[in-house]
């Protein structure tokens, strides 16, 4: 079984045949890339999208097929649909890509990112800091008595939301690991 | 059981199992191992080049001229990065090439080692795919997969760099036959739907053209073959790119000419009046289109092409068909032939009789003089005088490879090398070379401007040295020929650095390298000069001097549409408007 778990080709009946190619209209896709975990390989893909023009809004990699030997890209994009498809059409030309999927509109995706944010601050601040982590489920992986570190796990829109709660509170650094996305269903 | 041998000895193995013959190079340090190996064998003949951008395009030209990968041995830092522009041009024109290059040993590399390049990084962007093999033992293996790559789908350039210790090291070689090829096949049947869908527009299109391009010449002899085929039988009038040209005969009698920027103005204007434009292995690029906006608008559009990123890039397509131009060609002449071979008879005629009209406006028209020689009447005599031989055309970059295109026939494919996507004024010098190597006995000519080919003209050392019998036959108005019509037409004529100074004497060039050189200035001369050229037997330059201001016409300025052509002179006041003026 692939690691997808998307029937091999199957972006050849999908739906965004039937919206219309070229508009204006800007759209956000998931991409998930299934490659060969080759030397060289993220470059390939980096340098399609810095040498063509295009938007990555977030990327992650990681090899999930240890012995068949292939990485998932999980790339965001935004783009017009022409170049939405174009996008998916040269990133499908790279010889060591084996899939190229668009989970935005192969049926729904489900996409999670992880956030580790330090917030600095004493008193009263740092009481609704971690009232507010409670609220969203974030966890406290590092504390001092001067900051917290937390870690939030959710959707991009969620780590926006908590991050801006955070900025009067002290935010004084955040890393994010970019967009993971899987298929909802079969 | 597993045969052992040196990496460098693998390399000239899996050559000789992938049926090469012929290697352009030059060699360094990185790669000497492979040259030892080279020299103590006698089935591949390597051609030593002057200049290793040399190299690349020779291999380009044997490939369009065989229709074989071309294959080129270079070493490391250097010699890779001066091939950095053929491989650019092999990409943009989907030239099959099989690049190999030496690199530091493994230990050195990242240490900034003598004549170290990033090669893999410099060349990914310009290759259709890249190696560096850390590994002896898969060495011949990525060979193996090196020349599917190339030749498969699209073809194109690719590139494997080899590390000077795995090719001393021993290991063992992999048979073609085992090389993993597996997850890169491209489709190239293609979708049975869409092209019932197209032999139904067939059917009923009242103003149909075929707008043809590489892809077809590409997907070899046999792809020209069925659109000669289709062509006929249906009827239509053809078109074809600059990439194109002898995929249907200049003779035949559906034969539009050349279209795009300078094409012609029936095919032209065809293409915009058009209702049923049906596009084979070409990629509607921006020299064929003009104006996006105002692109052939009352057309349905079919595209045939194996490359899906092609499809819906610039222009939106009713039909997009991903496939191999032979293998869908033969597929809607099946189908077409089943249905009962229909067309549109009534408007083929009336199309027909339009497309007569525009025939007679004779776009190609110049004024004759007998003073100086015109460019394109160099072009008309030289096509009469070798018109039926065993004739192949290479060309520079330039007016010169407008007017090649507009005056001379191709009746065949393979017979015709010039760059077309990346435009790389030096092409035509060592490309003739590669082209001549690839066919000894046939006639090799590379049209040029004289600009463009003091741009690898160290090439000739190549032709003297193999006794390679190329004709340099160079227009030479001592002007950057279409730097300075553009800067007439846009610039306020104002010739920013677009002349040729300090040029020298060709013919005495061409003794100091030791071929023959023909001087040619009088119109009533050029007959004999050309003939002089084409009996002897051996590289000739040839130095046409040409009318200096003369201007590449018919011509579509930028950002406008095909119906906007400019015929000549009186017609290019103004012709470019402030929007045209930021495209190229």
């Amino acid at each position: 079984m692939s690691p997808l778990k998307i029937k091999k080709g199957s972006t050849k009946h999908s739906a965004y045949n039937l919206r219309p190619t070229f508009s204006d209209v800007q759209e956000t896709h998931t991409l998930a890339v299934l490659v060969d975990n080759e030397a060289g390989v993220l470059a390939r893909v980096i340098g399609l999208f810095s040498g063509r023009g295009y938007n990555i809004d977030s990327l992650t990699v990681a090899e999930v097929d240890h012995e068949g030997g292939l990485s998932r890209i999980t790339v965001v994009t935004t783009g017009t649909p022409q170049v939405i498809e174009q996008i998916k059409a040269q990133l499908g030309r790279i010889v060591p890509v084996h899939d190229v999927h668009d989970l935005t509109v192969e049926g729904g995706s489900v996409e999670r990112e992880l956030a580790l944010i330090k917030v600095e601050g004493a008193g009263d601040k740092r009481v609704e800091a971690l009232r507010l982590a409670d609220i969203f489920r974030a966890q406290v992986v590092d504390s001092t008595l001067e900051s917290f570190v937390f870690q939030i796990t959710g959707t991009p829109e969620k780590v926006d939301a908590f991050a801006d709660l955070m900025r009067p509170l002290g935010l004084a650094e955040i890393a994010r690991t970019g967009v993971a996305a899987l298929s909802r269903g079969i | 059981m597993t045969r052992q041998m040196t990496g460098a000895k693998m390399v000239v193995q899996a050559l000789k199992d992938q049926g090469v013959d012929t290697v352009f190079g030059y060699p360094g340090g990185a790669v000497l191992p492979i040259y030892d190996e080279i020299f103590q064998q006698n089935g591949i003949r390597h051609f030593l080049v002057r200049h290793e951008q040399g190299a690349v395009h020779a291999a380009e030209g044997y490939a369009r001229a065989t229709g074989k990968p071309g294959v080129v041995l270079v070493t490391s830092g250097p010699g890779a990065t001066n091939a950095v522009t053929g491989l650019t041009d092999a990409l943009m024109d989907s030239i099959p090439i099989v690049v190999l290059t030496g690199q530091v040993p493994t230990f050195m590399i990242g240490s900034d080692a003598f004549q170290e390049a990033d090669t893999v990084g410099i060349t990914r962007p310009c290759t259709k795919h890249n190696w560096l093999v850390k590994d002896t033992d898969k060495l011949s293996g990525v060979i193996h997969e090196a020349f599917h790559v190339a030749t498969s789908g699209r073809p194109g350039p690719v590139l494997v760099d080899i590390p000077k210790d795995v090719q001393f090291a021993s290991g063992s070689y992999t048979e073609k036959a085992k090389a993993k090829v597996s997850h890169y096949q491209p489709q190239v049947k293609g979708d049975m739907e869409t092209i019932t869908q197209l032999v139904e527009a067939i059917e009923n299109a009242e103003r149909p053209i075929f707008y043809t391009g590489g892809g077809v010449i590409n997907s070899g002899p046999g792809a020209s073959q069925l659109l000669r085929e289709l062509v006929e039988a249906t009827g239509f009038p053809i078109t074809s790119t600059l990439m194109g040209l002898g995929c249907y005969p200049a003779s035949g009698k559906n034969w539009l000419g050349m279209l795009g920027m300078h094409g012609l103005y029936e095919a032209n204007l065809a293409m915009h009046d058009c209702d049923l434009m049906i596009n084979i292995g070409a990629r509607f690029d921006d020299r064929i289109t003009g104006r996006l906006d105002a692109f052939s608008p009352k057309s349905k559009k079919a595209h045939i092409d194996i490359d899906p990123s092609s499809i819906n890039k610039v222009i939106k397509t009713d039909m997009p068909i991903i496939g191999d131009v032979g293998h869908v060609l033969e597929d809607v002449l099946k189908v077409w032939k089943a249905r009962g071979r229909k067309v549109n008879r009534e408007g083929l005629s009336k199309w027909w009789a339009r497309i007569d009209e525009w025939r007679k406006v004779d776009c190609l028209k110049y004024k004759p003089s007998e003073k100086t020689i015109k460019p394109q009447h160099a072009l008309d005599r030289l096509e009469a005088l070798t018109k039926g031989r065993d004739r192949y055309i290479c060309t520079e970059v330039g007016q010169h490879q407008m007017w090649a295109a507009q005056y001379l026939g191709f009746e065949d494919p393979n017979r015709w090398m010039t760059s077309g996507g990346l435009g790389t004024m030096g092409y035509g010098t060592p490309a003739s070379i590669g082209v001549q190597v690839a066919h000894p006995d046939a006639l090799v000519i590379n049209v040029a401007g004289e600009a463009s080919w003091l741009m690898n003209m160290q090439e000739m050392g190549t032709a003297v040295q193999y006794r390679l019998p190329v004709k340099q036959f160079i227009l030479n108005n001592e002007r950057l020929g279409m730097v300075r019509q553009w800067q007439e037409l846009l610039h306020g004529e104002r010739y920013s650095h677009s002349w040729s100074e300090a040029l020298p004497d060709f013919v005495k060039l061409a003794e100091a390298f030791g071929a023959k050189g023909i001087l040619c200035k009088d119109p009533a001369d050029l007959d004999d000069a050309i003939m002089e050229m084409l009996d002897y037997d051996g590289p000739v330059i040839f130095d046409c001097l040409v009318e200096k201001h003369e201007n590449c016409f018919p011509m579509i300025p930028s950002g406008e549409p095909h119906n906007k052509m400019l015929l000549g002179e009186a017609s290019t006041k103004d012709a470019i408007g402030s929007k045209g003026a930021v495209m190229v």
